[in-house]
């Protein structure tokens, strides 16, 4: 077990490793760093010496090796446009995305896993038909247009919630949060459910794929045919083997999470990562493109890890087959 | 007598019984060849500035009060008719899906059939890049090739280059998908009786894989590239509608939502809503028409 965990962990570094180089190519070779730091009027011996500070005539891979140094002790470097420091800047952005992203998932495994497990249960009735045919269409419509949706039913015409931004956040440290106020909250709901609402469709067609097959499995069968209430069967038997792949679901959904959080965030102008990664392929701002892909890696890599170790927590058999 | 043997089929008997599929089917075709025609049959042609005037600004649709027989649909507030926008919009929308899907479907077959026929070190390779691939939202990909494509290529060309970026990012976030069902059906395929023998009779590896094995694993790519068309079209209208996609002199379906999101606090409700409406109508048929055909060629769902 512990082998298994060591072999996740050297996974993960070369899995960084090959993003933060990635990120580095990016860096590097597209837009030269000092023509965009330059302007018209400086002199070539200027910039000869800003290239000569800034190490660009140093071999390759020892630059590589600065920069994922820096990278490692929280020198993101600086935003070509603002020129603020880039981990300052994802500092002040990060809760917001991370809030928006969580309370959307939140929803999405409240709604999805009920739905799904009744639609699994009865296929035929009416009422999974319609959330069936519900699921197609959510689908079928564009994230931003069920944001648009949203902001016109609750914002416009009903005048409910807000549609624009976090409202009133809160400090706690540097860590501001749209959760502990009213107006914070407010402002959250219609973000959250437009992020929440394509996640669910996911969500709820792979639990209920996942159910359907555990029903048709031998043990199942087999408490059938010992007459075990139907109750029992469903809700001891089947459900617990359902719930295994949930943890995974969370892991996969992760990247929809953040790729649509950035539609959400434009839609909204939640000032998150996702909008500040728009602006800055906007402005071809480069290196706040590549810390941003280096960041959104680390967490997805970091989950995928996690999300492995709980399965190892949850599922008897996995612990079984790593020891032997 | 082609056709009468075509009219005999299963798919075509299942698909008389099923009305969602019809209608889906009939919306789609129309929709197409509005977009297709849309030179001919726009009543005007919103790229040509002198075809509209501003006078003729924010008309609202002929059914409501203040409509003019001359726009159907209204008028946005540069006097633009609003069904020749939405037409020449779907046009572009489709043109650039369209092409994006086809890259996608040569690129991801191409390397799906190889990898599955030939196995080893190839199909190691190419599946290793496929996870990362598919591990990095279609979104993201799409952004991140346009961010970058505006870092190499200097603005003028990139703005005129800007049409070919947009296809090649989409193309590039769908591959994956083909790549993975081509080499999926083929390992099947490779192992049967009639392809040993070709291999037997030493016929060239690039005639096996492609008029033996393709024809017969065609079933499930076709439905991943409906499913995928659909996916390509949400993909250019969500790019445009971001802003990284198209430019706003030439508006796909997206970019027209976008300028609509400006009146969505006003009562010039059709400027928006109108390409909103058409676009997801447009992609609910084509994903109807995806869930019919995955059905059709697997029999066990039925």
């Amino acid at each position: 077990m512990v082998g298994f965990i060591l072999k996740r962990l050297v996974q993960s570094v070369f899995v960084m490793l090959a993003v933060a180089f990635l990120a580095f190519s990016l860096f590097r070779f597209v837009g030269d760093p000092v023509s965009q730091m330059t302007g018209v009027e400086t002199s070539l011996e200027d910039q000869a010496r800003l290239r000569e500070e800034l190490g660009l005539n140093d071999p390759f891979a020892l630059q590589f090796i600065r920069f994922a140094g820096d990278l490692v002790q929280g020198d993101f470097g600086y935003s070509f446009r603002t020129r603020e420091p880039i981990g300052e800047m994802l500092l002040t952005r990060l809760p917001a995305t991370l809030e928006l992203g969580t309370v959307a998932l939140l929803i999405s495994l409240a709604v999805g896993i009920p739905a799904g497990i009744y639609t699994a249960l009865r296929p035929r009735g009416l009422v999974s038909q319609s959330i069936l045919i519900g699921t197609l269409i959510g689908v079928s419509i564009p994230t931003f247009v069920i944001g648009i949706l949203l902001i016109f039913l609750f914002g416009v015409q009903l005048g409910w919630l807000p549609t624009y931004g976090r409202g009133d956040t809160v400090e706690i440290g540097w860590w501001r949060t749209s959760l502990l106020s009213v107006d914070g909250l407010r402002s959250l709901v219609l973000p959250a459910l437009t992020l929440g609402l394509f996640q669910l469709t996911l969500t709820m067609r792979l639990v209920r794929a996942q159910m359907m097959e555990v029903m048709r499995t031998d043990h199942i069968r087999f408490a059938i045919a010992r007459g075990v209430p139907w109750r029992r069967i469903r809700y001891r038997h089947a459900l617990p083997n359902t719930m295994i792949p949930v943890v995974t679901i969370i892991g996969l959904q992760f990247g929809g999470v953040i790729a649509f959080s950035i539609v959400t965030e434009s839609v909204f102008q939640w000032p998150g990562m996702g909008l500040l990664f728009l602006e800055s392929i906007r402005f071809v701002d480069i290196p706040v493109m590549s810390v941003y892909l280096v960041v959104i890696a680390f967490f997805f890599v970091f989950i995928n890890l996690l999300v492995d170790l709980i399965y190892l927590a949850i599922d008897p058999r996995l612990r079984v087959r790593e020891s032997a | 007598m082609m056709l009468a043997r075509l009219m005999q089929t299963e798919g075509v008997w299942l698909f008389s019984r099923n009305p969602a599929a019809i209608l889906a089917a009939i919306v789609t075709i129309v929709v197409v060849a509005g977009a297709v025609l849309a030179p001919w049959i726009a009543p005007t042609n919103p790229y040509d500035l002198s075809s509209f005037s501003l006078i003729d600004g924010l008309l609202p649709p002929l059914w409501e009060q203040g409509g003019d027989p001359r726009f159907l649909l209204g008028t946005d507030d540069q006097g633009r008719d609003m069904l020749s926008s939405i037409l020449y919009g779907a046009r572009l929308s489709l043109i650039i899906a369209s092409v994006a899907m086809g890259i996608a479907l040569v690129l991801g077959v191409s390397l799906g059939l190889a990898a599955g026929f030939f196995g080893g070190r190839l199909d190691a390779i190419v599946m290793r890049v496929a996870d990362v691939q598919l591990a990095l939202p279609a979104i993201l990909t799409a952004l991140l090739i346009d961010g970058i494509s505006r870092g190499i290529l200097p603005r003028e060309v990139h703005d005129d280059l800007r049409l070919a970026v947009i296809t090649l990012a989409i193309a590039l976030s769908l591959w994956v998908n083909f790549a993975r069902t081509a080499r999926a059906s083929t390992f099947v395929e490779r192992n049967k009786d009639y392809v040993q023998a070709a291999i037997m009779m030493g016929q060239h590896p690039l005639r096996i894989m492609l008029r033996h094995i393709l024809p017969n694993i065609v079933g499930p790519l076709l439905v991943i590239a409906t499913v995928d068309l659909a996916s390509a079209i949400l993909l250019e209208a969500t790019l445009s509608f971001l802003g990284v996609g198209l430019p706003a002199d030439s508006p796909s379906l997206g970019t027209l939502i976008r300028i609509g999101m400006q009146y969505l606090l006003s009562g010039e409700w059709w400027i928006l809503w109108m390409p909103t409406v058409f676009l997801v109508v447009l992609v609910v048929s084509i994903n109807l028409l995806g869930d019919f055909l995955r059905d059709l060629f697997n029999p066990s769902l039925r």
